[in-house]
């Protein structure tokens, strides 16, 4: 991924928040639900990366902001430099959308070949049907839906999950966006297909240098798809490293937790206990002060962590951490 | 292995009828559990790991079509026993069960503390409300659940905490078996690793007998002394843990653990091509063998259930001479 640096930055995204009202009787505001809460990354052109979390961690609520579908409160995304209020509609066949219930982001009436021909009508992407049929039928062998003329007339509840998946995403790559935005493309998938479907993404994000953001919970599968990875908690990120990396040497608190408690398949797992914190992440009406992590933290520095948030520092190159105990530059 | 057997199901068959043919989601199953072990059942979705557990809970929907085989129970053997009587004498009384999806199940209008309850009062294991209150509060302790959270209602509770009141319903009746369906698919990562170290704990200290269900084979890996796949409503492979997770040997599980992603090893994963067979009208023969690498002219009957040297049962040809 050495030549994506001169491609330059495809999305710039810089101090982002996006609230949502918290109303009472339908007018009373009575606070807001911080669901991002300042959060800034460059994505390269061609460069893919995962965001993982918790649920209600926020990373659903970014993926969405990101593809202009919330307004953010405060806080800018640049798309090739421009804000997405510059690009407007053009911005939608620029992005790809793959959504985590194929099942549910399918519509149940429409065949396979109007659910995507659909983007190509709308976005004025092809004026001739048979141009359309022609995209159409390419896209599918693309995400190997094999033999197409079997495929192209079915409805989605004819096809089993795996192929609903790649249904959604030949979908998000028929107007052949530079971003996809993959929201747990496979949790809801066997395991079997999982690894098919993630290959299939990986293949299709190096045959056309797609920059592509994947969301999971999952960190088992990371490695099989990304570079680097950003770890959110409550709405902020904590953790920005290369994959490798992160795996190998956590460096926040939460990070050391989320490894800790992902089992490899190994028998000897039964006679341990996993070391992991207790409790729960906290509300995001009214996050804890000072580190958001703190409350479950065992290393809390008391006077510190609960005071001041902590800012974003480097101890190792291109390894980010938000965490106090790194404030002197190093590690402990 | 012990020879200790808490529970031996025997040709196991729970068949349904739709509306296109008769499914047979469970095919002749066939183990036994020592007690006070762990088994995972893996497989699939649509393997028939559910329907087994019903089966051997007699949780029957209306549409079942064949039910047959035996099932002993410590010592007994429940098929036997008429409706009443195995609800009287077994479910819930000797083993419980944790359902899938169930923090979601949880009654919104009655208070967590009531709900644990219920099992006890409408299986008349307590004189009053206040003894079964004490027991509550006993399951609620194992579980880890704070005790403040009995008078709450399940809405006010995270999903973890849910889904702890889900299994304490599970052991409120002191069974000797709990069969858990997926307890923490639906959880996060640390609300996962949080709760199987308490089904852990709980197991050691009631010195239970588990039987768990789950497609998630890096976190059956937690609980497992002995394993079982399923495939196609059909014992694929049954080992202890060891064996399971280390050399697998029926072609399925081979390929199954080659599927699953590690942290922290490096392995180019693998998939499984095409999709398990329709449990109605199943292919003659090994029922994996149409997606098998290793299949060949044998594989066209029905492969025998090989039992191997160090006690492991492999359904597969290949095995065939190497029986013990």
């Amino acid at each position: 991924m050495m030549e994506s640096k001169q491609n330059g930055t495809l999305l710039q995204v810089r101090d982002l928040h996006t609230w949502f009202e918290l109303r009472k009787f339908g007018f009373l505001r009575i606070g807001f639900v911080r669901a991002v809460d300042g959060v800034n990354f460059d994505l390269e052109e061609g460069e893919a990366f995962a965001i993982v979390g918790e649920s209600g961690c926020g990373k659903s609520t970014l993926a969405r902001t990101v593809l202009g579908l919330y307004k953010p409160t405060q806080g800018e995304v640049l798309f090739q430099g421009r804000s997405l209020q510059e690009l407007g509609k053009a911005y939608h066949s620029q992005v790809g959308y793959v959504q985590q219930d194929p099942y549910g982001a399918l519509p149940p009436f429409m065949s396979v070949k109007r659910i995507l021909e659909e983007p190509l009508i709308i976005n004025k992407a092809l004026p001739s049907k048979e141009a359309r049929l022609a995209r159409i039928e390419e896209v599918l062998e693309e995400v190997r839906l094999i033999p197409v003329k079997d495929i192209i007339g079915k409805f989605p509840h004819m096809l089993s999950g795996g192929q609903q998946q790649r249904v959604v995403i030949a979908r998000a790559t028929i107007l052949k966006p530079k971003l996809i935005v993959a929201d747990e493309p496979v949790s809801m998938l066997d395991a079997s297909v999982r690894v098919e479907i993630l290959k299939l993404l990986r293949e299709l994000q190096e045959a056309h240098r797609l920059g592509v953001i994947y969301i999971t919970h999952d960190l088992s599968t990371i490695r099989y798809f990304s570079e680097r990875i950003f770890v959110m908690y409550a709405a902020k990120f904590v953790e920005k490293a290369k994959v490798h990396e992160l795996i190998h040497n956590p460096l926040h608190p939460y990070t050391q937790a989320l490894l800790e408690a992902l089992p490899d398949p190994e028998p000897e797992n039964a006679e341990t206990f996993r070391n992991v914190p207790p409790g729960e992440p906290p509300s995001l009406v009214r996050p804890p002060q000072g580190c958001r992590f703190h409350p479950r933290c065992t290393q809390v520095i008391q006077g510190l962590c609960d005071q001041q948030v902590p800012p974003e520092f480097e101890p190792e190159p291109e390894h980010f951490v938000s965490c106090w105990l790194y404030r002197d530059g190093q590690g402990n | 292995m012990s020879n200790d057997i808490l529970l031996k199901v025997e040709d196991l068959r729970l068949y349904f009828r739709t509306t296109k043919g008769v499914l047979r989601a469970v095919d002749g199953v066939s183990f036994e559990l020592a007690r006070d072990r762990a088994m995972v059942i893996v497989g699939e979705s649509g393997c028939g790991k559910t329907s087994l557990a019903r089966a051997i809970l007699r949780l029957l929907p209306r549409n079942v079509h064949t039910y047959s085989g035996q099932v002993h129970l410590d010592g007994t053997e429940v098929m036997a026993l008429n409706e009443e009587q195995f609800r009287r004498q077994v479910r819930w009384v000797k083993m419980s069960f944790v359902p899938q999806a169930a923090m979601n199940a949880l009654n919104p209008v009655v208070r967590v503390g009531d709900q644990v309850a219920e099992p006890l009062l409408i299986h008349n294991h307590v004189k009053s409300k206040k003894e079964a209150m004490g027991r509550v509060e006993e399951a609620l302790r194992l579980v880890g659940v704070p005790l403040d959270f009995m008078t709450r209602y399940a809405f006010e509770l995270s999903g973890g905490m849910r889904q702890r009141v889900i299994i304490a319903m599970a052991l409120v009746t002191s069974p000797v078996l709990v069969i858990l369906d997926e307890p923490t698919s639906a959880l996060d990562v640390l609300t996962q690793a949080n709760i199987m170290n308490s089904l852990k704990r709980i197991r050691k200290e009631l010195a239970l007998t588990y039987i768990l269900i789950t497609h998630d084979i890096a976190t059956s890996s937690e609980l497992a002394n002995e394993s079982m796949v399923m495939y196609a409503g059909q014992v694929a492979e049954r080992s202890h843990a060891g064996g399971f997770y280390k050399t697998p040997f029926h072609p399925y599980s081979k390929m199954l653990m080659a599927s699953v992603p590690t942290l922290r090893e490096d392995k180019e994963l693998a998939f499984i091509p095409g999709k398990p067979p329709s449990l109605i009208n199943p292919p003659e023969g090994c029922r994996f063998a149409p997606r098998c690498p290793e299949r060949f002219s044998k594989c066209d009957q029905d492969p025998p259930a090989v039992t191997m040297e160090d006690g492991r049962v492999v359904k597969c040809w290949l095995y065939t001479g190497k029986a013990r």
